[in-house]
Order: C-alpha cells, then structure tokens, then sequence
C-alpha cells in the first residue's frame, strides 16, 4: 500500500472581506487532516479565519503561457474598460 | 505538471528559450507550469532541497536545548523557533515539488546522503548560550542570504522566501534577547556566551558558501536571477551589520583582522578557514553523522503512523462511498462543506 501521502492545495482567507489566496500546498492522508495541517503550517501567526484544501490533482488548470489563445477572447475587448469611453471633463461623479 | 523539451521542434525551441530569457530579462517571475531550461529546474530543485534540508536538519542543534530550557518562558520560545524551522522545510518543500519532484523523493535522497545541507548545523551546541548564538549569527545570516531570495526569478520559491523571512526577525531577536539578558548575569554567564560566539562565528561566515572565484555555478545562477548577489557580497553584508551588533552586545568577533575600513566604507576581515568547510560539507564534520542518523531514525519511526493514516483514509473514503451509493447523506464525516458552505456532496 502506498504510505505517502497525496498533495493538497490550501487556500486561506486572510480576513473577512478579503478573497482566499492560495498559499502553497502539503501532504495529509485526506481532507481533514490536510486542514488541521494548513492550520499549523500556515496560519501559526493568525493569517487566516477560514482554509480551504483541494486535493492537488482535482485542480483543472489553463496552459501556462499568458500569450495563450485562451485568454484571446478578452484581449480585443478594450470596450469592457472604462477608459474607452470618452467623457469630458466638466462631467462630475463618472 | 512538468513540461519537457523533448516534444518542440529547434523553431520551437528558440521561441520557448526567447520567452523564458525575456521574462527573466524583464524581473518578472517563472511560474511552475512555465517552460524553462532543464538546467534551470536543475539549479532550482537542488537549492530548495538543499534549503528545505536545512530547515529540517536545522531543528536539531536547538531541539536539543527544548528540554532543558531554563525557564517556561524560554521554552516556549523555544518551541515555537524550532517548530517555525519545520515549517520553513514544508514551505519550501512544497516549492520544490511544483518542479516535478515528489518530497518523500528528497527525504530519501538526504538520509542517503545524496543531497546536502548547510554546513552550519554539523557543529554541536554545547550551552543554552548557543540557542542564543544561533539565533542571533545563524538566523541573521540566514536572513542575510533569505531576503534577496524574496526577488528570485522562481514564483513559488520567492514566496515561500515571503513567508520565511517574515518569522526569522522574531528568530534572531529572540536569540539576541536571550544574549543581552545572559550578558547582564554572572561573570561564568558572560564567559559562556562569549565561549559561544568564539565557536559560531566563523562556521556562520561560512553559510555563506565558499569564496567568489571558488564557486563556479553563481555566475549561472545569478544570470538566471535565482540568485541576486554573489557569495562574498553577502558575507560581507553580514559582517557589516553584525559588528555594531556586537559592541553592543559587549561581546569580541574573534577575528583579529576585523576592522572598519573608512576607504571602503566596509569592514575589512579574516579568511574562514575553507579547508574546513570543505572537510564539513563532504560529510566530515562534528556532527555529520549523528544529524542524518536522527533524521533517518525519525522517518523510520514514523512510518508506521503514515500508513496507519493512510490506511485510515482509505477505509473513510470507502465508508463515505458506500454511504452515497446507498444513498445517505455522507455529510457528517468531520471533514466538512466544501467552498462558501454549499455541501460537497
Ligand atoms: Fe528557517
Ligand atoms: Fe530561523
């Protein structure tokens, strides 16, 4: 049987309001020991108030580079900004 | 999630290499899935392992101490220091595994002696002043060497770096406090510490590997950005902020070549001994061989609980199956709701 055990991804909130950030990984045996793990290894100094763990290979992942075709669909769409639109100056509030 | 070379095309190829020198060119950071250089993944693997090594084998010196602290306090201390260099070896651990290496991989390869280690953690400590020494000399070069790294050209390695250099300032303070207040007892307190620091500061000299025109590979490394600044460069950053740390302290670097020199602006040195740390790198150290010893005996004595854990797993997981395909709410294991309180299953 095999002894080591699988890797998880952890993902902490660092305080309310704000996302959870993913802030490396480990090993555990299953899903609540890779949480009491997170804990120690990475929430010794409270930086956290709420861990998720993922098991590493349930992660599906786009291909690295950032040139990618995969993130095309959003590079031409400069309309989807702000800053496209031209607004004079004397307009208050926009 | 390792990519090889072996698949592109010499066009190809050229295009890949472009892109890895520009973003390397450009300060911004390799990210695991990337594509680099073999040797690149080859320099890295080796220098986080070696480092997580460190960490790892760097618990032992002090660990020594923890039960014969000499008050609660200190202990505590104590404690935390040692379980924070544990978690300075996961850290990086996990950095080394985003390179497609596995950590029980590496565990071996350091209890068979197939990868090394600082060669600061082969000297014995002999007094409660050492877990002062080491906190102050040790982790203040480890701080010297680790803040740069902060900028390395690797993603996961600087932000393992982040993490680490954040809890070694509480590393090298304690140990500085614990000096000040030895050096504020006895005269026989005062004489330990500076016992010490007579035996520290020369190995901590050398955590800065060996001299510039000895060490080959740097000029690789810090053409790749792993690296920031060259081995003498560090060590002499070293010397600068410890001298005055010294003084104040009320302790003699054992060094009578040490002074400031008002030319350079920098303080000039004695040569640590490289033959020595020749001689304690390849294994031939004071403490050599009881460090991996202990470190092989603790994996081995471990085993039996990670297969009990595993085996454990595995019965749950089954458990929770055969729950669901009978169909029952699983939902009670411990283990919890998945993302924002929906249920996992
Ligand atoms: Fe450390
Ligand atoms: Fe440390």
């Amino acid at each position: 049987m095999n002894q080591d055990w699988p890797l998880f991804e952890v993902f902490v909130r660092g305080k309310r309001g704000l996302n959870h950030v993913h802030v490396g990984s480990l090993h555990a045996a299953d899903e609540r020991m890779a949480l009491t793990h997170a804990r120690d290894l990475y929430t010794r100094r409270n930086e956290g108030v709420s861990i998720w763990v993922v098991r590493s290979s349930d992660i599906t992942a786009s291909t690295p580079d950032e040139k990618d075709p995969f993130f095309e669909p959003s590079g031409d769409k400069v309309y989807r900004h702000p800053t496209f639109y031209d607004i004079p100056d004397d307009v208050p509030h926009i | 999630m390792t990519q090889t070379t072996t698949a592109a095309g010499p066009e190809a190829q050229d295009r890949l290499q472009a892109h890895f020198d520009g973003v390397i060119a450009h300060d911004r950071r390799i990210e695991p899935r990337d594509w680099m250089p073999d040797a690149y993944r080859g320099t890295l693997v080796r220098q986080i392992a070696q480092h997580a090594h460190s960490e790892i084998i760097g618990m032992q010196p002090e660990g020594a101490w923890i039960t014969r602290a000499p008050s609660l306090r200190r202990k505590a201390i104590l404690f935390a220091k040692v379980q924070d260099e544990a978690g300075h070896g996961l850290y990086l651990y996990a950095a080394a595994e985003t390179l497609g290496v596995d950590r029980a991989d590496l565990t071996r390869r350091l209890i068979e002696g197939r990868q090394k280690y600082s060669s600061i953690f082969n000297y014995p400590t002999l007094s409660f002043a050492d877990v002062g020494v080491i906190g102050w000399l040790v982790d203040g070069a480890a701080i010297c060497n680790q803040v740069p790294l902060c900028r390395s050209s690797f993603g996961p390695y600087a932000r393992a770096m982040v993490r680490i250099c954040k809890e070694e300032s509480f590393h090298q303070r304690q140990g500085y406090e614990l000096l000040l207040t030895m050096m504020r007892g006895t005269a026989a307190q005062r004489a330990m510490v500076q016992d010490a620091v007579d035996r520290w500061w020369w190995p901590s000299l050398m955590m800065f590997g060996p001299p510039d025109e000895a060490s080959p590979n740097s000029a690789r490394s810090m053409g790749w950005k792993i690296k920031r600044h060259s081995n003498d460069e560090l060590r002499q950053r070293f010397v600068d902020m410890t001298v005055p740390q010294a003084e104040k302290l009320g302790v003699t670097l054992p060094d009578p070549e040490l002074r400031w020199n008002p030319e350079r602006g920098r303080h000039d040195f004695g040569t640590p001994d490289w033959d020595e740390l020749k001689r304690v790198i390849s294994g031939n150290g004071p403490c050599n061989e009881e460090r991996v010893e202990r470190r092989r005996r603790a994996h081995e004595d471990g085993a039996w609980v990670r297969r009990a854990a595993a085996a454990h797993a595995k019965k749950q997981a089954a458990r929770q199956e055969a729950a669901r395909e009978a169909g029952q709410d699983a939902g009670h294991t411990g283990t919890g709701s998945g993302a924002d309180g929906r249920e996992t299953r």
